[in-house]
């Protein structure tokens, strides 16, 4: 294992593909990619360019077929199916464009599951609720189901989620497709202050220049390699 | 919230289907328990029929009397070791619906053979013997008619009447008794043949049947054939049988009513579980996308497997337990009625054991499939294309 002080992301020589029938359409061939920690990363390029897909290896819910992925200083590619899950769970979190809530859940209820998976208590679990709703400004909305909310609000619902067992690393796959201008702008900001306050690493595809401008740099995925462009923050 | 929260809020998700489903699951179970507690009833007779036990009865058929001479001669015979007499009294409680099981016995012999059935306290025991007046009543009779101990209570006979011409006795329960085993029933009242005997005011020295047991099974042939040749070409001719005989013959009428019994609830059970099995695959298919969710925040494949499991066997338990309840209310609805055909009708805890058991067979079953399905979901598949 690395030490602290390696990056949050390495990617080395990293190859994948999917197999549909006869065909092999390959994403990625030879990937490298370096995020350190504390890093707001804007991940943009056209549809079909890999972005969702490099989410989900980061995040350890797919598997490369060769190269080196190391994410919070863990070699994914050598950890099994259980030991992923393990490890999702206390060092990911992950937002959705449509956001993913639990439909019969409240909010509370939905930003409590991922500490299910903790030793925490029942006290201990609805105080971490409760900061992390605070954080993304929906403390009076604890009893409401999702049903009940705008897009915006489920959103930092789904932020919440994401934030409440700690993780090192946020992964955004478009989290204000689904949104307005203001909307979005608020969930950006919540995003912005998340990295700069709380140091979270957070990876966010988009397709949305606006949005890119709140990330500390920007990366163009195009046939499965990067093109950097830094950007003044 | 616990994982338990989380299971019983992913089934009332839909709640006219979770509903219905639980209806049909507790008529399902409702059925099983009643039938399981009918053929339990049925058979409980030919269970507790010993095979050493004899009934001599009048040859013309058993509502014909004997005379109470019998009793002694049966007793001598050689390979009987114990011997009682009983008389139907016919009796009811102020109206004719009310029939109340009574028989005319010697007190101390007939405690003597239900002793292994009832609990007989020493007090009553011998005021029974003491008092000619006075009956003993089960305590579910008791319970029946509220009749406390004591009590004066006017039992009327359809057959007999008193010398004074009066049809009603008046009987004062001197004591109660209550079941030893759980198949004995005490729905039944006993007096004194000898004051009922000396009270009547026709067929003296009559009695209904004799019961007896032989020293051996193997001695039951010869008893038999030295009790019936005994008799042989009397006023009163004899048929000596087996308690067990008995039962058997009025078992077998009942066996092919079983079988079409158990026919009629396998099916309603297989095709509830068919229908209640093809609604779990498809709520939970519906959840592909939230399934995937919990994986991607961290649930195992094994916890989520639980979780559907667990649902299933919830609704199979929330389905099944009231239709335990259900069956409850029925039983003791119809069984007052039925209480000369199946005497021993209740609903037996070993019944309601099997009825859980089989909840939990149910509801794996039910939930195997898409718990599967659900475990070894893809996550990438399952979260789709955003
Ligand atoms: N499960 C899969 N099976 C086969 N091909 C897949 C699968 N998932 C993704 N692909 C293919 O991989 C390529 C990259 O997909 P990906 O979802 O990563 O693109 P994207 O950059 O996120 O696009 P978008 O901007 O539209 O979300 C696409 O060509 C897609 O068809
Ligand atoms: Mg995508």
């Amino acid at each position: 294992m690395s030490s602290p002080n390696s990056p949050m992301v390495g990617i080395v020589d990293l190859c994948k593909r999917y197999t549909k029938g006869k065909e092999t359409i390959t994403i990625f061939n030879g990937l490298n990619l370096a995020i350190p920690r504390g890093d707001f990363v804007a991940m943009m390029g056209p549809s079909g360019s890999g972005k969702t897909t490099l989410l989900n290896l980061l995040g350890g819910i797919d598997r490369s077929d060769t190269g080196e992925i190391e994410v919070a200083s863990e070699r994914l590619d050598r950890l099994s199916e259980s030991e992923l899950s393990r490890w999702r769970a206390s060092h990911i979190g992950f937002i959705f464009q449509f956001y993913n809530l639990m439909p019969m859940l409240t909010a509370a209820q939905n930003v409590e599951l991922p500490l299910l998976l903790t030793r925490l208590g029942r006290k201990e679990r609805r105080q971490r609720v409760e900061t992390a709703l605070g954080v993304v400004g929906l403390a009076d909305r604890v009893k409401h189901y999702p049903k009940e909310m705008s897009g915006g609000q489920q959103q930092r619902v789904a932020i919440a989620r994401a934030i409440v067992s700690d993780p090192a690393l946020l992964l955004c796959d478009e989290p204000t497709g689904d949104l307005d201008r203001d909307t979005a702008d608020e969930i950006l900001s919540i995003l912005q202050v998340l990295n700069r306050d709380l140091g979270k690493t957070i990876v966010m595809v988009t397709h949305d220049p606006a949005a890119a401008r709140y990330a500390k740099r920007s990366l163009h995925l195009d046939k499965g390699n990067f093109i950097e462009k830094e950007l003044a923050a | 919230m616990n994982d338990l929260v989380l299971i019983r809020k992913n089934l009332f998700r839909r709640k006219l289907r979770a509903i219905l489903m639980m209806v049909s699951i507790l008529i399902a179970f409702a059925i099983f328990a009643v039938l399981a507690s009918f053929e339990r009833a049925f058979n409980a007779g030919q269970d507790r029929a010993t095979p050493d036990r004899l009934v001599v009865l009048n040859k013309i058929n058993f509502t014909q009397p004997l005379p109470i001479s019998y009793y002694n001669r049966v007793a001598a015979v050689d390979g009987v070791a114990q011997i009682n007499h009983f008389s139907w009294f016919g009796g009811y409680y102020q109206e004719p619906r009310n029939f109340v099981a009574a028989f005319a016995v010697d007190p101390e012999n007939w405690m003597k053979l239900r002793d292994s059935d009832f609990v007989f306290s020493p007090e009553i025991r011998a005021a029974f013997i003491r008092e000619r007046t006075g009956v003993l009543v089960g305590a579910r009779m008791m319970e029946k008619w509220g009749w406390k101990i004591g009590d004066h209570i006017p039992i009327s006979s359809n057959i007999w009447s008193q010398k004074n011409g009066s049809h009603a006795w008046d009987f004062t329960i001197i004591g109660s008794f209550t079941a030893r085993i759980p198949q004995a029933d005490t729905n039944v009242m006993v007096m004194s043949y000898d004051y009922f005997n000396e009270t009547r005011s026709f067929g003296k020295d009559l009695i209904s049947w004799l019961a007896l047991r032989t020293t051996s099974v193997a001695a039951n042939e010869r008893v038999t054939n030295a009790i019936d040749g005994m008799f042989a070409n009397s006023p009163y001719e004899t048929r000596t049988d087996s308690e067990k005989a008995f039962s058997k013959a009025f078992a077998a009428q009942l066996g092919n009513i079983a079988l079409i019994v158990e026919l009629v609830v396998g099916a309603a059970f297989v095709t509830i579980l068919m229908i209640v099995g093809n609604t779990m695959v498809m709520t939970v298919r519906e959840r592909t996308r939230e399934i995937g969710v919990l994986k991607t925040l961290g649930f195992s494949g094994g916890r989520i497997l639980r979780m559907v499991l667990g649902e299933s066997i919830l609704l199979a338990l929330l389905g099944g337990l009231p239709g335990l309840g259900v069956a409850l209310l029925l039983i003791a609805r119809v069984r007052d009625s039925l209480m000369s055909f199946v005497p021993t009708l209740s609903l037996y805890p070993d019944i309601v054991a099997a009825a859980v058991g089989l909840m939990v067979v149910f509801g794996i079953i039910t939930g195997l499939v898409p718990a599967l399905n659900a475990m070894r979901l893809n996550i990438v598949t399952a979260l789709g294309r955003n």
